[in-house]
């Protein structure tokens, strides 16, 4: 014979214990019973009724061969040929779509924009890296120190702003402050709604810290001479490597 | 004088047919193509071989079988997010090329870029396109970002998305700078000794944190061997890692956000 666990052993004599509880007390089953009031009222009133046939006339009327007086073989307490295990809402187990999404087949309809993209992408940086050369100057040298120089382009705001902090805040605190602020975004803005006019408030934010460090860019690509002064491009010329 | 074979020669396009069944048939074939793929059983265009087409390929763990109609329009994504993946891929491919002719040290590291753009076939160009793609690459991630950000795509349930997105963002960025140092020229090192001396302004570790990545308290050919490691190995590996996951959540949280 197989063994059975102890721990199913165990639980199977707590369930037993459980019931024979709930037996003992059959008020207090009533009491968290699950089923709606208005239905056990029902049936209570069918019971007072009259026994088993008591569902409905109709039913009785049809099944004629059923006996008024005496039980059917295997009906439950009170004479009831049916039991309600549970009563369960629509919506808990049927989940139906409000509305049919509008679909199409990936193949061929983004697969064919996506290999297109991809040609264009390609074809444009052949292109632009056969006319345009990507600059490599003179070997690295410890004892010369280019004026100015120069961050590559999109740290060149933090580089800015260590023209107008203290490097702790310039290089460290903004930028860091900046990434949490990104990361934290979505789950600052509460408003589900992702329509434009709903989220005028959000949009201005964002473009105005957009345009914060595309302004510190420019400037500091363009507008910053030798010594990382000040200068006009079309004044001094433009100092600025990618 | 006619004369009729009854066993004439095959034509050229009979036996090419029958090669092509012989080959179809083998067991290799059957082997590298599953059941339902078009290379097996043939493609004629129907909404069923539409669906095998992307069901019985590798295109499987990037794509479902159908997007919502909005998500194809160009007008909408601008490609921005597709095309920082494929500059990637780019960017990968010059990248081993150039990896043949460069080796990371102080002594070596010019003299090998200086070689490949004169004497190298297609040297140059390799190198130019390595470098504008990663420019390139930054700007649409970031121009990608602020796509989403506009659209309002980051709200629930794709939150974590973005996340990712950012985590993304911040690796592109040091993969662009630590690939900044490789050229050993003037340029390289004086950009990343304005980089890094910001760097060292971290509170409580900025030191140790500047040490560690310049292997010195100073920049030389330790850091060049470091940041290559970093540029090479490294940050592609964890790259890859966080791009998985992006992907596979823009489609766990329902393909890309709807229409406005």
């Amino acid at each position: 014979m197989t063994e059975i666990p102890e721990h199913l052993l165990k639980r199977a004599q707590a369930a037993r214990d459980k019931a024979a509880d709930d037996a003992a007390t059959p008020a207090a089953a009533a009491g968290d019973s699950r089923i709606p009031d208005h239905l056990l009222e029902r049936s209570k009133a069918a019971r007072g009724e009259g026994g088993a046939v008591a569902v409905a006339e109709k039913a009785s009327a049809v099944v004629t061969s059923v006996p008024s007086a005496g039980l059917p073989v295997g009906a439950g307490p009170g004479g009831h040929t049916q039991r309600l295990l549970t009563v369960v809402k629509s919506g808990s187990i049927q989940e139906t779509k409000a509305a049919p999404v509008d679909k199409v087949h990936t193949w061929p309809h983004l697969l064919a924009v996506e290999f297109v993209a991809s040609l264009a992408c390609t074809a444009f940086l052949l292109l632009f890296s056969w006319f345009v050369n990507a600059p490599l100057m003179h070997a690295a040298d410890f004892n010369k120190t280019p004026n100015p120089s120069k961050a590559p382009w999109y740290f060149l705001g933090l580089q800015e702003l260590l023209t107008m902090f203290h490097p702790l805040v310039a290089g460290v605190t903004l930028p860091g402050m900046g990434l949490i602020v990104l990361i934290l975004a979505p789950f600052v803005d509460r408003n589900a709604s992702n329509k434009p006019e709903d989220r005028k408030w959000m949009t201005s934010m964002f473009t105005l810290f957009l345009m914060f460090w595309a302004v510190l860019v420019i400037i500091g690509s363009f507008f910053r001479g030798p010594g990382f002064n000040f200068t006009f491009p079309w004044r001094d010329g433009i100092f600025f490597e990618l | 004088m006619a004369k009729v074979l009854d066993n004439p020669r095959p034509t050229l396009k009979e036996r090419a047919a029958q090669l092509g069944n012989q080959m179809q048939g083998s067991q290799a074939w059957n082997a590298i193509f599953r059941p339902g793929s078009i290379f097996r059983k043939g493609y004629t265009d129907s909404p069923r071989n539409r669906s095998y087409v992307i069901m019985n390929s590798v295109l499987y763990h990037l794509h479902p079988v159908k997007v919502k109609r909005h998500a194809v329009k160009v007008s909408y994504t601008l490609c921005l997010g597709g095309l920082s993946f494929f500059l990637f891929i780019l960017l990968t491919v010059t990248g081993i090329f150039l990896m043949f002719f460069y080796r990371p040290t102080g002594a070596a590291a010019w003299q090998d870029i200086q070689t490949l753009q004169t004497s190298v076939t297609f040297g140059l160009l390799m190198r130019n396109m390595h470098r504008w793609g990663a420019h390139l690459m930054v700007l649409s991630t970031f121009l990608h970002m602020s796509r989403v950000f506009y659209h309002g795509a980051y709200k629930a349930p794709r939150e974590f998305n973005w996340v990712i997105g950012v985590v993304l963002l911040t690796l592109t960025l040091l993969l662009s700078f630590t690939g900044y140092l490789l050229p050993w020229d003037q340029l390289a090192l004086w950009a990343v000794t304005v980089g890094t001396n910001m760097m060292g302004y971290t509170p409580v570790f900025g030191s140790q944190v500047r040490f560690v990545l310049l292997g010195g308290v100073e920049i030389g050919s330790e850091t060049l061997l470091r940041w290559y490691v970093l540029h090479v190995l490294l940050l592609p590996f964890v790259i890859v890692i966080f791009m998985a996951i992006h992907f596979w959540r823009v489609r766990k949280d329902g393909g890309i956000s709807g229409p406005l």
